[in-house]
């Protein structure tokens, strides 16, 4: 028994696990109804599904960023990806037919991802700077998609999909389990899955092993675009309204914050999908706690940096290794 | 010396790219428009962008090192907005100045400790001091306020004529000033040196006992310095303190820096760049207001175009200068270095 929760303790998911139940312990504690869930007209009401409900947009683009991430990449047009396809939905929905609307706002995810795939793998531009280019135009795209309008809309299948209920579930849920038992499957049961760790891993050496780098990166990037649309029509549909200025802004920060607290390192390699979704979900219970305490809600973006700072910082060997010293020294003196 | 003249080369294709660009916007905006060939469109572009001028410098030191700083527009909003509180309170307006800049030194100074000392990733630790200062500003105020002391309102309205019947800002002049010093610092001074030496391989530059974590530091410590004058001159500029102020001008800075030859890769760079980057940017949007009928938005996709061109011409530079490393090698008959330590390696 000792030796698994030994085992358990050492895993990655471990600490990120740790912190989102410890912030969930101390809702409780604030709000002792924190976790009643109670049903209303069949559906099911309750902080804990108001925060999976929330945060699955983050949820998503999280785990598209985690595949980035793993190839030692990044991308943080994310947000501007979710603004222009949220857009393209709106713009078209007004005259066509919704299913059109959806189709090619999930194709211009994909052209987006497969844009900064294309700049990544066969130009070989620095991934931050290759993704800078849509960051900086894709808001305007989207203004200009949108006509510098917040544009609204109003359909039933539509805003079913952001806020509808389905067996008492919101719907966005089903979008997130779908999105993630899709990813793991294309971790354990195919070799993208390998490969991509194998490149972030080195380079050069799954090169020569006789994986094509450039196929995997271009995919990867690819599939991070669609994430990002798929959230897209998430976010605007739960409000109804496509913003281009203000759908998905500064997402792809917390975006990467969410892998980094599962435990994926920056410097690519081995990736944790689980580990991701806890940290997504652990953004999100952390802004919840916040409102919910009733302090200003600004005081959000202190809490989220010195979140940050603390979670690299234990992650950091050298950190870990000066506290490891410190300890000895102590002992060795007295 | 064939090395020495490949790196010039390169540096010189950017910074007669930017300087070409600019000449031509100018002439088309000059041809297209009348009144917009005057001296004091030209010196306008100083004055309002003096502040990015300011940043981009500080931050294209940080580039060279390999690194980059996320926090330097919310620190300048944050800067704002102390100012304004400061003001407010009665306090007297210069010691108000060295105050904020003061704070700017040791922000930029923690920054770079934790990224030299515990080996974090510059991008996730400036991104928090991005959170920190854009929620410290929220923390102090959630309203813009208005500056009405009198030191701050005269140095807003001084004009310092220039010959030729044109005037510039005080915050346009020490934006001149700065980017000459950092010239200075980059090719004359050892922290210059060291600056190239850590950016063009941190490896080498250790092994060569170069003081790469003092270097990091005073780097970023250099960068929170300029966010913090930015910070002062856009402060004078705007009269107001507002959280709010300068959404994502981070990634302006950045692109300033790109457009200005600054390689993202680090070791590589002229320090006149980033001056030369704003201003391209400064005459797109200038183009944009004279024309009248395009929006705004317009400016941000003429930018990413020109990030996309120069994105581009830095990295056929960087594939032409390999090929020649390799040539210059086979020469010297040595083995090319074909994959360049990294610190992840050298740790174990």
């Amino acid at each position: 028994m000792k030796q698994y929760l030994l085992k358990f303790t050492r895993q990655k998911i471990f600490w990120p696990l740790t912190a989102l139940a410890l912030f969930l312990v101390l809702n409780l504690f604030i709000d002792p109804g924190f976790f009643e869930i109670e049903i209303k007209n069949n559906h099911l009401f309750g902080s804990l599904i108001d925060i999976l409900n929330r945060s699955i947009p983050l949820v998503i683009i999280s785990i598209g960023m985690t595949l980035v991430i793993a190839k030692e990449g990044i991308d943080i047009s994310v947000g501007s990806v979710l603004a222009i396809s949220g857009a393209t939905a709106a713009a078209i929905m007004e005259h066509q037919n919704i299913w059109l609307a959806l189709i090619v706002a999930l194709i211009v995810g994909i052209v987006c991802g497969f844009w900064n795939g294309l700049l990544v793998s066969v130009f070989e531009i620095q991934p931050m700077v290759a993704t800078l280019i849509l960051l900086v135009v894709g808001r305007g795209i989207a203004q200009l998609i949108t006509g510098g309008q917040i544009l609204t809309m109003d359909n039933e299948i539509y805003s079913f999909i952001g806020t509808g209920f389905l067996f008492g579930f919101p719907f966005p849920i089903y979008i997130g389990i779908f999105v993630f038992l899709m990813m793991i499957f294309l971790k354990k049961r195919t070799a993208m899955g390998l490969f991509l760790e194998s490149i972030g891993n080195n380079m050069t050496a799954s090169k020569f092993a006789g994986i094509q780098p450039k196929k995997i990166i271009l995919l990867v990037y690819t599939i991070c675009g669609l994430c990002a649309a798929i959230a897209g029509i998430i976010v605007s549909a739960n409000v109804s309204s496509a913003d281009a200025n203000n759908a998905g802004l500064w997402i792809e920060l917390d975006a990467i914050l969410a892998v980094v607290i599962g435990g994926t390192s920056m410097r690519g390699g081995r990736y944790f999908l689980g580990g991701t979704v806890v940290g997504a979900l652990f953004i999100q219970t952390l802004s919840t706690t916040i409102y919910s305490i009733g302090i200003n809600p600004q005081i959000v973006m202190v809490v989220k940096a010195l979140v940050v700072i603390l979670v690299c910082l234990m992650q950091s060997e050298s950190f870990r290794r000066s506290f490891a010293n410190m300890g000895k020294k102590k002992v060795s003196y007295t | 010396m064939k090395m020495v003249d490949i790196i010039w080369k390169g540096n010189h294709v950017f910074i007669l790219a930017t300087t070409v660009l600019i000449i031509l916007l100018y002439g088309y905006g000059s041809f297209t428009f009348t009144g917009f060939f005057s001296a004091q469109v030209f010196l306008n572009l100083f004055i309002d962008n003096a502040y990015l001028i300011i940043v981009a410098t500080g931050m294209a030191f940080v580039i060279i090192t390999g690194g980059i700083d996320l926090s330097v527009g919310a620190f300048v909003a944050l800067i704002s907005m102390i100012s304004a509180t400061l003001l407010e309170m009665g306090f007297n307006a210069y010691l108000v100045i060295v105050l904020t800049l003061l704070i700017g030194v040791l922000f930029g100074g923690f920054q770079g400790y934790l990224i030299s000392q515990f080996d974090l990733h510059p991008w996730i630790v400036t991104l928090a001091g991005m959170f920190l200062a854009r929620g410290t500003s929220f923390l102090i105020n959630t309203e813009s306020i208005v500056i009405t002391n009198e030191t701050y309102s005269y140095l807003s309205s001084a004009k310092v004529p220039i010959i030729g019947g044109g005037y510039v800002s005080i915050g346009a002049i020490i934006a001149l000033l700065l980017v000459i010093i950092a010239i200075f610092i980059a090719k004359y001074t050892k922290f210059g040196r060291n600056v190239y030496a850590v950016g063009g391989n941190v490896s080498s530059a250790r092994l060569m006992g170069l003081p790469v974590k003092r270097t990091t530091i005073l780097v970023y410590m250099f960068s929170g310095f300029c966010s913090a004058l930015g910070g002062f001159v856009f402060t004078i500029y705007m009269l107001s303190g507002y959280g709010l102020h300068l959404l994502g001008m981070e990634m302006d800075a950045i692109a300033a820096c790109v457009i200005g030859g600054i390689l993202l890769t680090g070791g590589f760079g002229y320090l006149i760049g980033p001056m030369l980057g704003v201003l391209s940017m400064g005459v797109i949007q200038t183009i944009i207001m004279f024309q009248g009928t395009l929006s705004s938005w317009w400016t941000k996709i003429a930018v990413g175009f020109l990030l996309f061109i120069f994105i581009v011409l830095q990295r056929l530079v960087v594939i032409n200068r390999r090929r020649k490393e390799m040539e210059f090698s086979k020469e010297l008959n040595v083995k090319p270095e074909t994959e360049t330590f990294t610190r992840k390696q050298l740790d174990t």
